[in-house]
């Protein structure tokens, strides 16, 4: 792999891996999301730094190209985080679904016990 | 606190007949504050359920409708996030309603109208739309047909018995096909299964209220869903004026999301285990 994408390569994982680290220490992301993005961005730098791994890799995989290695693996990674974040979206949409249900249902709830306890008309305290 | 314990407990537990991806899904049941209420199956205890979105053309002459026609009944309407001015005619005509915070759809407004029904002790619901399509005073024939009869699901069809509702083309090959799809899967005869006026007691109240109901436009895959799970249904005929005002929830591009949608719940249904409701 030439020098140069070897380095920027390197560089680009090293800022995923550093940045998720951030996000999780400021409490902006979760440590169950961070997962998928640390084990992304370790195996891409695993890859750019292990030219004999890369070799082996892309050997197995019948890749001529070596950067079409990494290419391929960020894609797949990507495809398997989107699927997860789907999944997840998709348990999220049914919870908020039934909380909105559930809230609709007690406010009707609490109008019907306010106007059952409202004092008549007239009446005063 | 109870009801997020019991959210907690719904979201962790695992039904032995649903699959892995399941696992997450809270059944509304779970959330219910109040246990569902112990009525006696012989006493009638009805609700008229009304799912409304942006309705306030028609709602009102719906609502007297039914008044006049059914005063014995009590009514509730789902208010399904309207943007309009529908809560304040219902406000204004002393109905009962609740109110979702945001729009939901169709299925989700008529589940919640379910689930309140449950936790009121209501033990037949008979549903119908806010937007004067269907006619009040077949309501009852819905209802006598439900306590009569052998179905715990009665659905008033346009199209039994000759019925002279008119639909554009596509509309009308889209529910030809997936009634003969619902016939094949439920072994009788589907004449109409987007009608949104039906009758329901028991078991089948109970699978709607459920997380096994699909709130996505539940069409043949809700029938195919009641034929799997052993609840008997009938159709009747009923009048059906087209949609006076408003747009139908089947425009834009949604037709094609509908049949993608349909074609595809129907085969899941037909593959997940029976569930047990």
């Amino acid at each position: 792999m030439p020098p140069r994408i070897r380095i920027i390569s390197i560089c680009i994982c090293i800022f995923i891996v550093v940045y998720v680290f951030e996000l999780v220490r400021r409490k902006r992301l979760n440590e169950e999301y961070s997962f998928g993005w640390l084990v992304t961005g370790s195996m891409m730098l695993i890859l750019s730094v292990s030219e004999d791994l890369l070799t082996w890799v892309s050997e197995t995989v019948g890749a001529t190209l070596f950067t079409s290695t990494l290419f391929f693996f960020g894609l797949t990674f990507l495809v398997i985080i989107c699927l997860h974040f789907s999944i997840r979206i998709s348990v999220l949409t049914n919870q908020v679904r039934t909380l909105s249900q559930h809230i609709g249902i007690l406010y009707h709830e609490k109008k019907r016990l306010e106007k059952a306890t409202e004092p008549p008309e007239g009446h005063s305290s | 606190m109870e009801s997020l314990v019991a959210m907690k407990q719904g979201s962790q537990k695992k039904r032995p007949f649903s699959g892995e991806e399941e696992a997450d899904a809270i059944d509304p049941l779970t959330l219910l504050s109040v246990l569902p209420a112990e009525v006696s199956e012989k006493v009638d205890k009805p609700l008229i359920v009304i799912p409304a979105f942006d309705e306030e053309q028609n709602i009102g002459v719906v609502i007297e409708g039914i008044r006049e026609q059914v005063p014995q009944f009590p009514i509730l309407v789902v208010n399904d996030g309207s943007s309009d001015g529908t809560a304040r005619v219902l406000d204004e005509m002393g109905v009962d309603f609740i109110t979702l915070p945001y729009n939901l759809g169709y299925g989700v407004a008529l589940q919640t109208g379910f689930i309140y029904a449950l936790q009121n002790g209501y033990n037949s619901i008979i549903q119908i739309d806010a937007d004067g399509q269907h006619d009040p005073s077949q309501i009852l024939d819905l209802h006598r047909e439900l306590m009569t009869g052998d179905a715990d699901v009665v659905i008033g069809s346009r199209f039994l018995d000759g019925g002279k509702y008119k639909t554009p083309f596509f509309r009308h090959m889209g529910i030809k096909m997936f009634s003969l799809l619902a016939s094949i899967c439920c072994r009788q005869r589907v004449t109409d299964p987007t009608s949104g006026f039906q009758a329901l007691r028991g078991k089948a109240i109970r699978l709607v209220a459920s997380s096994y109901y699909p709130p996505d436009y539940p069409d043949a895959d809700y029938l195919i869903l009641l034929h799997r799970c052993g609840i008997k249904m009938k159709e009747i005929p009923v009048n059906m004026d087209p949609k006076p005002e408003g747009k139908s929830m089947h425009h834009g591009h949604k037709p094609l999301y509908y049949v993608f949608k349909m074609f595809l719940s129907i085969f899941v249904t037909l593959m997940r285990q029976k569930p047990s409701i």
